[in-house]
């Protein structure tokens, strides 16, 4: 059994290149509604570049320096707009039912990503190195020590809460970005919903599957 | 440019649709594009919140009877850290559990700290190098027995409530509070050189990052304090907030909104019951689409039919 094989075809299946960057799409994803998704991917981009260039520099340097605090500023706004278009688009879907037809996993996917963007979110809160950071810090520290979990999480410990934001958390959301788009991509868009009329089949099914 | 194209399961599920040329590609660059411009010019004209942290010298200059009050506290066991219990030590002031159910007490002691060693008598210990009366006053201290101890104490913050300001220092009526007078007022001078935090984190290793202990210090009345005078409280939706009219971390409005709110406003175990609530509010939101009623919502509040009003409207 040669597994190279196996999942180039997979692949084959699963995504072809057609699917992965269609250019023709129905005309209901005409709508200022697909582009959250979209908007929520750019902001996350910007997160990163500027995020990149304060790691270059050191957690210390956004406080000295006027160039600093402004890419900290940019990585503020960025993170402003990625939670304000993910949440649209969070809220987008659960209006669609987008988890309809197979795509259960594309909503879970979804919520995962969402989760772990709190957390990447929390620890560069936590990074800041000024009051912001040390009030919640101590204030955050109560119920993740009620939980049990404040020494393996310490929100007071800078030097974990630094590796966590710079490195782990945006790989994980990197990581979670990649399946959820394979996913949405391999299902392809969800059809608009087709209340049933009364005693009858839904419209979706006579038109669509 | 190469030729539209589309898959066989593609054209399938699309069968019977209207459809339309898309360019994902460049819909994200220019999605890239207008965020950019965005926040380049969010950042230019608002900027972001940068408030320096409160430091142990801030506030032995500004307020040393707090800072004074703080330490006696942490000796005489009243301070927040000094009876806290897990992961710090085996106190239950800060002990939650919801009928037996405590994963902090079944966690157990992970991040060691004895709050009167570490944030009072061992950071004066380094100091007695520098302060000869310190050595012979440490060992008075130490070597007395605990109710020895809690009267010194006690006649000290009898005294502390009389106690005046002058030029910095604290000037107590006279008192019998043994060693106590001479030890706090070597702190509160530590504190005004702002060596204190660097003198409680002292691990004997120049490369560190974890301030955990230095930052635990002010836990209590002195954050509080200026917590409360920027509206920052857990009760006044701290956590969400940045200091400043900036907006701060609004994703997290459930976590907070719970802190607001009966039962857990008023409950003695509030974290625990809103850990627990929290954890179970992610999971029925990440499994959504199988609970029946939930993922029956959109139906009943058709928003779909605004999304998709062209598709409704149009030629069938």
């Amino acid at each position: 059994m040669n597994w190279t094989r196996r999942v180039r075809s997979w692949l084959e299946r699963e995504l072809p290149l057609e699917d992965l960057l269609p250019d023709q799409l129905p005309e209901y994803v005409r709508s200022y509604v697909y582009l959250f998704g979209v908007l929520t991917i750019a902001s996350f981009l910007m997160l990163v570049v500027s995020g990149i260039v304060l790691v270059l520099f050191g957690p210390d340097w956004w406080h000295i320096s006027p160039v600093g605090h402004f890419i900290n500023s940019v990585h503020f706004w960025s993170v402003q707009a990625f939670f304000f278009f993910m949440v649209l688009h969070l809220w987008a879907q659960f209006f669609m039912m987008a988890w309809r037809g197979g795509r259960g996993a594309n909503w879970v996917t979804g919520v995962l990503l969402f989760v772990s963007s709190i957390l990447a979110a929390l620890t560069g809160f936590l990074s800041q190195q000024n009051f912001d950071s040390q009030w919640i810090a101590l204030q955050g520290k109560d119920a993740f020590n009620a939980l049990g979990v404040g020494a393996f999480f310490n929100l007071i410990n800078f030097g974990q809460m630094y590796g966590l934001h710079i490195f782990l958390l945006p790989l994980v959301i990197a990581v979670l970005i990649g399946i959820h788009l394979f996913l949405v991509r391999s299902k392809g868009v969800v059809t608009p919903y087709e209340p049933k009329p009364r005693g009858g089949k839904t419209r979706g099914q006579t038109r669509h599957e | 440019m190469g030729r539209p194209a589309m898959s066989e399961r593609s054209r399938k599920q699309y069968r019977g649709l209207r459809m339309v040329e898309a360019d994902l590609v460049k819909e994200l660059a220019w999605a890239l594009a207008a965020v950019a411009v965005l926040v380049l010019l969010l950042a230019a004209l608002f900027s972001s919140s940068d408030e320096p942290t409160l430091t142990a010298q801030q506030v032995a200059i500004q307020n040393p009877l707090q800072l004074v009050a703080t330490a006696l506290h942490i000796l005489d066991g009243q301070n927040a850290i000094a009876g806290y219990g897990p992961p710090y030590n085996r106190g239950s002031g800060s002990l939650q559990s919801i009928g037996g159910f405590s994963p902090q007490a079944w966690a157990g002691v992970t991040i060691p700290i004895d709050a009167p060693r570490v944030f009072v008598l061992d950071p004066l210990r380094r100091m007695r190098y520098l302060d000869p009366a310190l050595g012979p006053a440490l060992a008075t201290f130490e070597s007395a027995s605990p109710s020895r101890q809690r009267a010194w104490e006690t006649a000290y913050l009898k005294a502390l409530g009389k106690a005046t300001v002058s030029s910095g220092r604290v000037v107590l009526p006279r008192v019998s509070a043994g060693p106590l007078p001479t030890l706090l007022s070597a702190y509160l001078n530590l504190a005004r050189t702002g060596a204190l935090e660097a003198t409680v984190n002292l691990s004997g290793r120049i490369y560190q990052t974890d301030f955990t202990r230095a930052l635990l210090l002010l836990q209590g009345t002195p954050l509080q304090t200026k917590a409360a005078s920027e509206d920052l409280l857990g009760s006044q939706w701290g956590m969400m907030k940045e200091p400043g009219n900036y907006p701060g971390a609004v994703w997290l409005w459930f976590y907070t909104l719970l802190y607001q709110i009966p039962p857990y406003n008023s409950s003695p175990v509030a974290d625990l019951l809103v850990g627990v609530t929290v954890g179970l509010a992610t999971f029925v939101l990440l499994f959504v689409p199988w609970i029946p009623g939930l993922r029956d919502i959109p139906k009943v509040i058709p928003v779909y039919r605004l999304i998709w009003r062209r598709h409704y409207h149009g030629p069938k």
